[in-house]
Formats: C-alpha cells, sequence, structure tokens
C-alpha cells in the first residue's frame, strides 16, 4: 500500500484535482461553478503532462558547456511543455467561449442556476 | 507544385476565407456570404481532387515546416481521410448554398460573425480528417467544437444554455482524450499515428496502455453523443439556428465517428480493441442501446428539429455499430452509413429550417395538407429523405443498414438483425406520423386561410437546389452504392482485420 503512494505524490495530487474537477462540472448547480470545475479539471491535466516530463537532476534542455550533450537524462522533455502551452491556449479559448455564453444566458435568464434554467426552458 | 500541397489546401482554404470574411466584412454585410460560398466550392474542388489523385497514386504525406515525422506534425491524405474530405466538403456547400436567407433570418446582423465562424468550424473538422499527429487533432477537435458552440449559441432563446452545456459534456470529453493520449505519450515517446501504429503492436498489455485506449475512447464517444453521451446533443441541434443545425448534426458527429474509426483500426491494431479489451463488444451493446433509445424518443417528440435529433442519437448508434463489430462488412456498412446519413440529415434539416421560414415553426402537431399544397418541393425532398431513413431500397439508407445486417450474420450476432429491423419500424413510425400529416390530413380553413395570406409560398430556387439535390443524391448513392464500396470504400479500410 505505502509503494503505492510513496513516490507518486504529484500523480495522487493530479488524480484529487481531476476528480474535484469532474465533481464541479457534472454536480455543482451554478454554471459560474461548473466552469471553476472544468478550469481545474484542464489544469490537472497539463500538470500530468508536465509531470510526465520531468527527471530528478534535469534541466532546461538548453545547450550547457559544463554538461554533458549526449546523455538524455539530464535532460528535461521539453516536449510535454509544448504540448501544454497549446493546450493552456484551447482552455483559455474555451473559457472565453464559456464566458461569454454565461454572460448571454444571463441576460436572456437573469439566472445561472442550473435548475431554474431548465424549468425556465420547458 | 499545387499537387504536392493537396493534403493542406482544404483546411486552408477555410481557415484563409475565416480570417478574410471580417476583412471584406467591413465593406458590408452583404460580401461576407459570398466569400464563405466561394472558399466552400473552392474546398469542394480541391478535394474531390484530391480523392481522385489518392485513388490514382496512393497516398500523400504533407510534413509542416519540412519537419519529417515523427518528429514534425503531417497531414495524411489516405482513401479514408481523403473520402472523408469530400463528403464534409460537399455538404457544406450544399448547405451553405442554402444558407443565405435562412442566416439572413435566423442570424441577422451577426453574419459575418456567424460564416467567419463557419468556415472556422469547417477547418477543424477537415483538420481532423487529414491530420496524422494525436495532438494536432486535440487541437482541431478543439477548434471545431469551440466553432460549434458558438453557431449554436445564436440561435433561439435557449440556444446559449444549450451550447453551454455542450461545451462542459464537450470539454469533459475533449479533456478525457488528452488524458488518455498523455498515457499513451509516456509509453510510446510519440505522437505521429504512423509511428504509433508500428509502436503499439509490441509494447506489452500493461494498465497504462488500457487505460489511454479506454479514455481516449470514452473521449470521442462523448463527441460524438454515442447514446448514454448523448445528452446535449438535442437541445444542441433544436435550438441552433437552421444553418447551424444543418451543418453539424450530418457531419459534426460524424468526424468524431471517423476519430474513433482512425483510433481504433489504424492508431491501435485492430485486435486490440476487440480480442485484447471487450471495447468493440461495449461499443455494440451501446449501439444498439443508442439506436432503440433514439427511435423511441424520437416518436414522443412534438418538434421536427428535436424529432430530427433524436433520430441522429439513433443514427449514430449504426456507425458506432459497424465500428464495434469490426469486421470487412460492419465496417464498409459504417463508413457508407457516414455517408449515407450525411446526405439524408442534411436534407431533412434543410427542410426544417425551410417549413421554419415560410410557415414560422416546425411543430409536427400543426402540421397538415396545406404544407404540401405550398411547399410541395420541400415536402418531396423530406419524404425521399425519411423514406431514405426508414431504409425503403433503392435508397442509400436500406444498404448500409445491409451492410450491418450481413454483418451481424456473419458473426451470428442475430440480435443486431433483431435491433436494426426494430429500429426501421420505429423510425417508420416516427417518420409516417409527420408524412401522414403532410398528405393525408387535409388543410384546416384557419391554416388554409393563414397560408393564403403568406407572400412566398414555395421557399427560393437558391434554397430549393441544394435541399433537392441532397435527397436526389440519396437515389444516386443507393443505386451506384456497389462501385462506391468497390471503388472507394474497400481501399480505405484498414489491414489485418
Amino acid at each position: 500500500m505505502i509503494e503505492f503512494i510513496q513516490g507518486y505524490y504529484a500523480y495522487w495530487a493530479i488524480v484529487m484535482l481531476m476528480l474535484i474537477g469532474l465533481y464541479g462540472m457534472l454536480l455543482k448547480r451554478n454554471l459560474v461553478k461548473k466552469l471553476i470545475g472544468m478550469t481545474i479539471l484542464q489544469a490537472s491535466v497539463i500538470l500530468l503532462f508536465v509531470a510526465s516530463g520531468t527527471k530528478w537532476n534535469g534541466t532546461v534542455p538548453i545547450l550547457d558547456a559544463s554538461r554533458s550533450v549526449d546523455d538524455p537524462a539530464l535532460y528535461i522533455n521539453p516536449l510535454p511543455h509544448t504540448l501544454m502551452l497549446t493546450a493552456i491556449v484551447v482552455g483559455v479559448a474555451t473559457l472565453g467561449v464559456a464566458f461569454a455564453l454565461l454572460i448571454s444566458v444571463y441576460r436572456r435568464y437573469r439566472t445561472l442556476d442550473e435548475e431554474t434554467l431548465l424549468k425556465q426552458m420547458q | 507544385m499545387i499537387e504536392q500541397h493537396l493534403p493542406l489546401l482544404v483546411p486552408f482554404t477555410y481557415l484563409f476565407s475565416a480570417l478574410m470574411i471580417p476583412l471584406v466584412g467591413i465593406g458590408g454585410r452583404r460580401y461576407a456570404y459570398p466569400v464563405a460560398l466561394i472558399a466552400s466550392l473552392l474546398a469542394t474542388l480541391v478535394s474531390v481532387h484530391g480523392l481522385t489523385v489518392v485513388l490514382r497514386e496512393g497516398a500523400m504525406r504533407y510534413a509542416f515546416g519540412g519537419w519529417a515525422p515523427p518528429i514534425g506534425i503531417e497531414f495524411v491524405l489516405d482513401p479514408l481521410s481523403s473520402f472523408l474530405s469530400v463528403l464534409l466538403t460537399c455538404v457544406t456547400s450544399l448547405v451553405l448554398i442554402h444558407a443565405r436567407r435562412s442566416v439572413e433570418s435566423d442570424v441577422g446582423e451577426k453574419e459575418i460573425p456567424f460564416y467567419s465562424v463557419t468556415m472556422l468550424l469547417m477547418t477543424g473538422l477537415t483538420g481532423i480528417v487529414l491530420t496524422g499527429d494525436l495532438f494536432n487533432l486535440f487541437v482541431f477537435l478543439e477548434i471545431s467544437s469551440l466553432a460549434g458552440y458558438a453557431i449554436i449559441a445564436v440561435g433561439e432563446k435557449p440556444a446559449p444554455v444549450a451550447a453551454f452545456r455542450y461545451l462542459i459534456l464537450g470539454t469533459i470529453g475533449a479533456t478525457m482524450y488528452l488524458i488518455g493520449l498523455a498515457f499513451l505519450y509516456m509509453l510510446t515517446g510519440s505522437l505521429n499515428m504512423a509511428d504509433l501504429a508500428s509502436i503499439i503492436p509490441q509494447l506489452p498489455l500493461t494498465p497504462p496502455l488500457v487505460v489511454s485506449f479506454s479514455m481516449m475512447v470514452v473521449g470521442v464517444a462523448l463527441k460524438m453523443a454515442l447514446f448514454p453521451m448523448h445528452g446535449w446533443l438535442p437541445d444542441a441541434y433544436t435550438y441552433a439556428p437552421s444553418t447551424a443545425s444543418a451543418l453539424l448534426a450530418p457531419i459534426g458527429t460524424k468526424v468524431a465517428a471517423y476519430v474513433l474509426l482512425r483510433l481504433m483500426f489504424f492508431v491501435f491494431q485492430p485486435s486490440f480493441g476487440r480480442d485484447m479489451l471487450p471495447v468493440g463488444d461495449v461499443l455494440t451493446y451501446l449501439a444498439a442501446g443508442g439506436i432503440l433509445f433514439g427511435s423511441i424518443f424520437a416518436i414522443a417528440q412534438k418538434e421536427l428539429k428535436r424529432m430530427l435529433a433524436f433520430s441522429s442519437v439513433s443514427q449514430i448508434g449504426y456507425i458506432a455499430l459497424g465500428i464495434g463489430l469490426g469486421s470487412q462488412l460492419a465496417l464498409t456498412g459504417a463508413v457508407l452509413h457516414i455517408v449515407n446519413h450525411a446526405f439524408m440529415k442534411a436534407a431533412l434539416f434543410l427542410v426544417a429550417g425551410n417549413t421554419r421560414l415560410v410557415v414560422g415553426h416546425s411543430r409536427i402537431d400543426q402540421f397538415d395538407g396545406s404544407l404540401r399544397r405550398f411547399m410541395p418541393w420541400s415536402m418531396a425532398a423530406f419524404t425521399v429523405a425519411a423514406l431514405s431513413m426508414i431504409g425503403i431500397p433503392p435508397l442509400a439508407g436500406f444498404f448500409s443498414k445491409w451492410y450491418l445486417v450481413l454483418a451481424g450474420i456473419e458473426q451470428s450476432a442475430w440480435w443486431i438483425v433483431v435491433v436494426i429491423l426494430l429500429s426501421s419500424l420505429l423510425s417508420a413510425v416516427y417518420f409516417f406520423r409527420v408524412l401522414e400529416r403532410i398528405y393525408l390530413r387535409e388543410p384546416s380553413t384557419a391554416g388554409a386561410v393563414e397560408y393564403e395570406a403568406l407572400d412566398r409560398k414555395e421557399v427560393r430556387m437558391s434554397m430549393l437546389v441544394p435541399t433537392l439535390t441532397l435527397s436526389g443524391a440519396l437515389f444516386i448513392l443507393g443505386l451506384f452504392n456497389s462501385i462506391i464500396v468497390t471503388k472507394v470504400i474497400h481501399s480505405m479500410l484498414p489491414l489485418g482485420l
């Protein structure tokens, strides 16, 4: 059991974030809280990618005369970070669209509570 | 010179016009529509040319920036992707020819952003089809989804709520896909589809591989609105502007079905989802559930667009059924159904748009014979598409169902035959409910007076021609289906089924 947790703290934290995010998105009634959940979920995936790229004693992948160039163990894999830059941009865009939708919802219904909205839509 | 850039040209044409529309829009709203139309016609020509080149010479690859894959990102024009891009561009062109009046009445002065976002949607959808890189696919998936939320949200009063719910579920789907991708990348260190296809068969079946595969399948199934993950679809399609639903319903979910096909049979080897994990079986059961659920709920709907949306849930089930069964016949049926359903649903949603434009509503319980008298051509198109949905030969819908039934018999899964027959009966019920009102019910006097007062009876030629072309195409797709299957679809099926 201990081995299951030890050494994987980062991943456990990420899983917690993921679940909190999903909980917020699916079970919260307020639409803004759903969006907060969405941001947490996206952040957890970003952390998952970034965590997968790290190495003990690794450093930024920039040529350094004092370190060996041949040993990939000395350098952190930069690809997950660049992928996540794109994912962050996607997340920001999604959030922007979502807020625009919320403004439009609020102007039409004067509420952001899901149950009230569903009742009013009928 | 152009030949070598073919894989890139279709998404690029759409992207370029998405940027051009706001620019020419400075000169006036009226310039937005022609630019969108010309761009989509151009994209259609390019994609048809791409298909002929691919069928003649084999797959084409385009490495971005000269970085050779698997390090760089590549676009791949192979038989499957070029065929899908022809389908997407053709349907889009027809819907856009129809769109002008419909968009004017639904969206009003927001025309410029509407057309621009529509072009972005098409950039995303064609990009998904053509890309050869899984992360790139995620980005295109989100481009198309974001554009989709936007064009849904400009519809009726509840449209933003529907779009928001779609956004929440769609983002969960995309995030699931991304989580799956993270595990796959950790295991293989590659994101290129062709490269992954050579690495994955050598990997042992470890939990990360299982998690990665199932997360990606679930994520894509959410985008595809596979039962029971279809919750966002009916509201979104009902409240969207007519043009948006006529564009999203035929091709939006089909592209997700394409991603599922690509993942299960080209990136992972076909035996992975069948023998190593029971994903194929699960998909088959969910699909069968969706086929029946969608048909039954469609019967209960009082609004034409909502009925069509539920029928979409059921039709997506057919495609997932083919993918789940995963035999040569089943995949032929699935791909053929992607094509047929795109044409049928586009025709049906265009007619729903026509009735909304002329009569002002599309409530089934208020339909009567006056529709037949004043909109004979639209209703004829509706009838043809409805009969094709039910599966009456020689219309196209029959043949894809036929292949699926054959696939079921081949694997002695008789319950699949029962499900398909039952659902055909159910779809006969919900379509004949509408047809009976149009053709057999005498116009009520109040209704007749109301229609007499309308200054425009049948819709304009520009709207009628695409509607009739789509339903006429159902005859052609049906009669010449064997040519499509042997010449095109067989060349695109994965090896090692």
